[in-house]
């Protein structure tokens, strides 16, 4: 064509590939209970599946909220015109609320320092346009959400440096990690700008613990740069340690009057925790007003649809249904979790220790046939082609060490996930068995490895949205 | 320590067209809290044909509580976030945008990308077709939203393309060849043109010869045609509304190279008058271009609820054909009526058959021929005859005197109330006029004061900007 954008011919979309492979073969045999139990089963996906009956219950008993009512009279007109960047304010207000509530109240939120935005795709992308430069990079831990080098850098040009986070300290962000990302950036002539955390963590699962959380602090203030707190999953914490938000550090430690206040930005959603990906509600909270200013009149790009704030904004209000749902959520996902863990415990596989997500960080080195790569490519298509389980790879995620995986819990039945956990259990059973016929075992990789470069180059056009996290 | 597309003021909402909006804020018109308020005519809102949609709600109250023959589709919806879109919805759209060209095209659902709004389907186009520092060209005058929608975060640049009054404002091959060369000369490379068909502000069809000129142009040299038919369905008056893929076919343009250049952009926000539910597209015949915008849509999805919902409300053939018929209908009496309404003041508008609004000529008011005297009396009018009107030149319009003036967005009583303020206005101005020296010597000090008002604002935050 050579008609069209740079953005757009040099495929720097960044949608890996390898990871839409396993996407692509679940779409073509996905598990199904009764037509086809022997498909893929899909846990690849960081969806909450788990929660649905509570606010279709309450949609049910309250009508009026999806029928553009108020008080018995129509507001459709009213809600069909409203286009205002600003938001529904009843809305903003609910969605404070729920932050704050989710934070155990110890942080309150001023609704006016709210953006809304279509979901947190949009958000994190418009933080970037908001404070980077093209060429500017942002320093993230990894491992990261493969989504993020489409989200951050496609179409704002902006680089990102990885933090490399190891499994000697179960990943935490250290401070030479920190020091040697943006030695990294400057060596590559990178000014670096920011700061970007998912807290909790995906793929880990793990809340921030404080002394993570005041290391950064520290960090952003010696460097005069801006922290962005990804907490989408605040809201999937399900047992302890709590969590903890950024600003909760920062109001510990008084900083309120000090430039670093503002330089401190929040991204929200409602995908993860409520489960309501579909209906793209995302936020960005910021200390800054211009942050504020400038976030507000981008959001026209990506607004959310106003049928849809009224909807969630008397469901927010309704506090009732609130701590029922944080409160059962919480419970079911904890119950999930810890039949993940026990399951990939019965097959000889463990976890990362966690406390929240919607997945889990699961240790598979010791079923690699060597410390690399390539071989964690080769145990990932295995479990994908043979074990018929759709799982993400460490490397889709960054990370520094091969054999890592995340394995998602939440989107399936507790069925499913029990004949997940048989199927992995007989694959391990049966690598234990086969390693005396090592050999053969690495003669089929190869032809394995062949089909797969085979299928790279004819990569269909129609891959897959990157749908979760 | 912020970028500067955060610190800076290129999204263009510092123009005069937001600072009326913010003084009819502070003093809005009700016909009965507030009779003597601003009248809001800056907004171009189709708000005549409400009832009908809402009728229909009432008759299928399942669709809002998200249910199908009775069953919750609640969950299904909830997770929905394929950015290839509700299939069904796509569907419904392009059957229904291609009876609203008569059935003269056809679309296929699988070119049609979903985007949060018109707003964001032009900017990923820009972002598909353009790199920064290159430019697109657009006919004046034009919607003054397009400074920040395909500017801002893009990174290109508009290089307008005059047109005149002397021929209706009408796009010449001159006009086009002349922008094209004004950019060459400041080293900008041309990547398109991007048209509105209907055109905002002029609120006219684009005629078989200025969509001819386009499409010759693109091919000559060798750049896209985006056309922006936002208000296709606001066509209320002869000549018909004529598409600019309807003018390639005409010419036997589809299997050139010139017809995976062409692109459209719709939106719901306009004919049904649901600029809330943020339902915009993208139709391309470029694979290419189907692909990026598609993941670009990652950025700005469509609620699931409301594809939802607006796909039940398509589906109902009887409901489109009604809907269509009778708010073309509604929109030609209320144009009718505010063109008259204008002639008895003296005022003539460009003939119009289409859009929420009329392109008004009042250059005869003017104290001079200038920039300076539109503002005066664009203030006037919003100061002291108490209208919000926009004036040409926040349109970028190269002539002083014209202003664009909403009608679809009040109800008729309060259209009345406006031409009967301007019929005084007029007459008061007709009575000055034998004094005009002294009218200007004596300019009301509240005007001075807005002037003043206006100038330090440009540097202060601006206030929330709407929508075309």
């Amino acid at each position: 064509m050579g008609l069209l954008s740079r953005i757009v011919t040099c495929n720097s979309h960044g949608q890996d590939s390898s990871y839409f492979l396993g996407w692509q073969e679940y779409e073509k045999n996905p598990y199904h209970e009764v037509n086809n139990p022997q498909g893929i089963i899909q846990m690849g996906l960081a969806e909450n599946q788990l929660s649905f009956d509570l606010p279709e219950s309450w949609l049910a008993k309250n009508s009026d909220a999806a029928g553009f009512k108020r008080d018995g009279q129509s507001i459709f007109k009213e809600l069909a015109l409203f286009q205002d960047y600003h938001g529904l304010p009843a809305f903003k207000k609910a969605l404070v609320d729920f932050m704050a509530e989710i934070r155990g109240n110890k942080v309150t939120f001023d609704p006016n320092h709210i953006v809304l935005t279509a979901g947190a795709t949009s958000a994190n992308e418009t933080l970037m346009f908001c404070l980077a430069e093209q060429g500017d990079a942002f320093l993230l831990p990894t491992p990261y959400y493969p989504g993020f080098d489409r989200d951050l850098k496609w179409r704002t040009g902006v680089e990102i440096v990885p933090i490399q986070c190891t499994s000697s300290n179960r990943f935490q962000i250290t401070a030479p990690a920190l020091e040697e990302a943006y030695q990294q950036a400057q060596r590559k002539n990178l000014r670096v700008k920011g700061v970007l955390v998912t807290n909790p963590s995906n793929p880990l699962g793990t809340t921030m613990r404080r002394d993570e959380l005041d290391l950064l602090i520290n960090f952003i203030t010696d460097k005069e740069i801006h922290l962005i707190s990804d907490e989408i999953y605040s809201g999937t914490v399900f047992s302890s340690p709590g969590f903890v938000s950024i600003m909760e550090v920062l109001k510990d430690r008084s900083l309120e009057q000090t430039p670093v206040w503002e330089r401190v930005h929040i991204v929200y959603s409602l995908s993860k925790d409520l489960g309501l990906p579909g209906f793209r509600v995302g936020a960005i909270y910021s200390n800054d007003p211009i942050v504020v200013a400038a976030a507000t009149k981008m959001s026209s790009f990506g607004l959310v649809s106003s049928q849809t704030q009224y909807l969630l904004s008397a469901m927010l209000s309704d506090k009732k249904f609130t701590k029922e749902y944080m409160a059962k959520n919480q419970k079911r996902l904890q119950k999930q979790q810890s039949k993940l863990v026990s399951g990939l415990e019965k097959a000889g596989i463990g976890c990362l220790e966690s406390n929240a997500g919607l997945f889990c960080w699961v240790d598979m080195r010791h079923l690699l046939s060597s410390n690399t790569f390539e071989a964690e490519m080769e145990l990932w298509k295995r479990i994908v082609y043979d074990v018929k389980l759709n799982i993400s790879p460490g490397s889709s995620c960054h990370c520094s060490e091969p054999g890592w995986f995340r394995v998602c819990f939440a989107n399936i039945s507790e069925d499913t996930l029990k004949l997940a956990m048989q199927r992995l259990k007989s694959f391990v059973d049966s690598v234990a068995i086969n390693n005396q016929s090592h050999q053969e075992l690495k003669n089929s990789r190869k032809k394995f490895r062949t089909k797969w470069v085979f299928r790279l180059s004819f990569q269909s056009f129609h891959d897959r949205e990157q749908d979760e996290r | 320590m912020l970028s500067s597309k955060a610190s800076c003021n290129s999204h263009g909402q510092d123009s005069s067209y937001f600072l009326g909006w913010q003084l009819y804020e502070n003093n809005p018109f009700h016909e009965v809290e507030n009779p003597t308020g601003i009248i809001q005519m800056g907004l171009a809102e189709n708000q005549l044909s409400f009832d009908l949609v809402e009728s229909w709600l009432r008759k299928n109250p399942e669709v809002m509580e998200l249910k199908k023959g009775g069953e919750s589709v609640f969950r299904e919806l909830a997770l929905f976030q394929d950015y290839h879109g509700l299939p069904t919805f796509k569907n419904e759209l392009v059957e229904y945008m291609a009876k609203m060209r008569g059935n003269k095209v056809k679309f296929d659902p699988n070119n049609l990308v979903l985007a949060a709004g018109a707003t964001s389907a032009n900017e990923t186009l820009i972002f598909c077709l353009a790199d920064p520092g290159e430019a697109i060209l657009l006919p004046t005058p034009y919607y003054p939203g397009f400074d920040r929608d395909l500017k801002w975060r893009t990174g290109v640049e508009i290089v307008p393309v005059h047109c005149w009054s002397s021929n209706g404002f009408r796009i010449t091959m001159f006009a086009l060849e002349e922008a094209y060369e004004r950019a060459q000369k400041l080293n900008l490379k041309v990547k398109g043109v991007l048209i509105t068909n209907p055109s905002n502000p002029l609120g006219t069809t684009m005629t078989k010869e200025e969509l001819d000129h386009l499409i010759t142009f693109a091919m000559a040299k060798n750049i896209h045609v985006i056309s922006d038919e936002v208000f296709s369905g606001t066509v209320f008056d002869s000549p018909g509304f004529i598409s600019i893929l309807e003018a390639a076919m005409d010419r036997n343009l589809e299997n050139t190279d010139v017809w995976s250049r062409i692109h459209i952009v719709y939106s719901l926000s306009k004919d049904l008058g649901l600029p809330g539910f943020r339902v915009g597209m993208i139709y391309s015949n470029n694979k290419t271009v189907v692909g990026a915008s598609t993941k670009m849509s990652s950025f700005g999805l469509v609620s699931s609820q409301t594809q939802y919902l607006l796909t039940n409300v398509l589906a109902s053939k009887r409901f489109t054909s009604k809907y269509m018929k009778e708010n073309q209908k509604r929109l030609k009496k209320r144009k009718e009526m505010l063109v008259s309404g204008l002639k008895k003041s003296g005022i003539e508008c460009l003939k119009s058959n289409a859009g929420l609004f009329c392109w008004v000529d009042m250059r005869h008011l003017l104290s001079s021929n200038t920039l300076e005297a539109e503002t005066k009396l664009w203030n006037q009018m919003v100061c002291d005859v108490g209208l919000n009107i926009s004036p040409g030149s926040s349109f970028h319009c190269s002539e002083p005197g014209w202003f664009r003036v909403c009608f679809a967005n009040m109800s008729r009583g309060t259209l009345q109330v406006a031409m009967r303020r301007i019929k005084d206005f007029v007459e008061r101005s007709n009575f000055m006029g034998r004094i005009k020296m002294n009218y200007q010597q004596n300019m009301s000090s509240l005007s001075r004061k807005l002037l003043s008002n206006w100038v330090r604002k440009l540097s202060s935050p601006d206030p929330n900007e709407h929508e075309r």
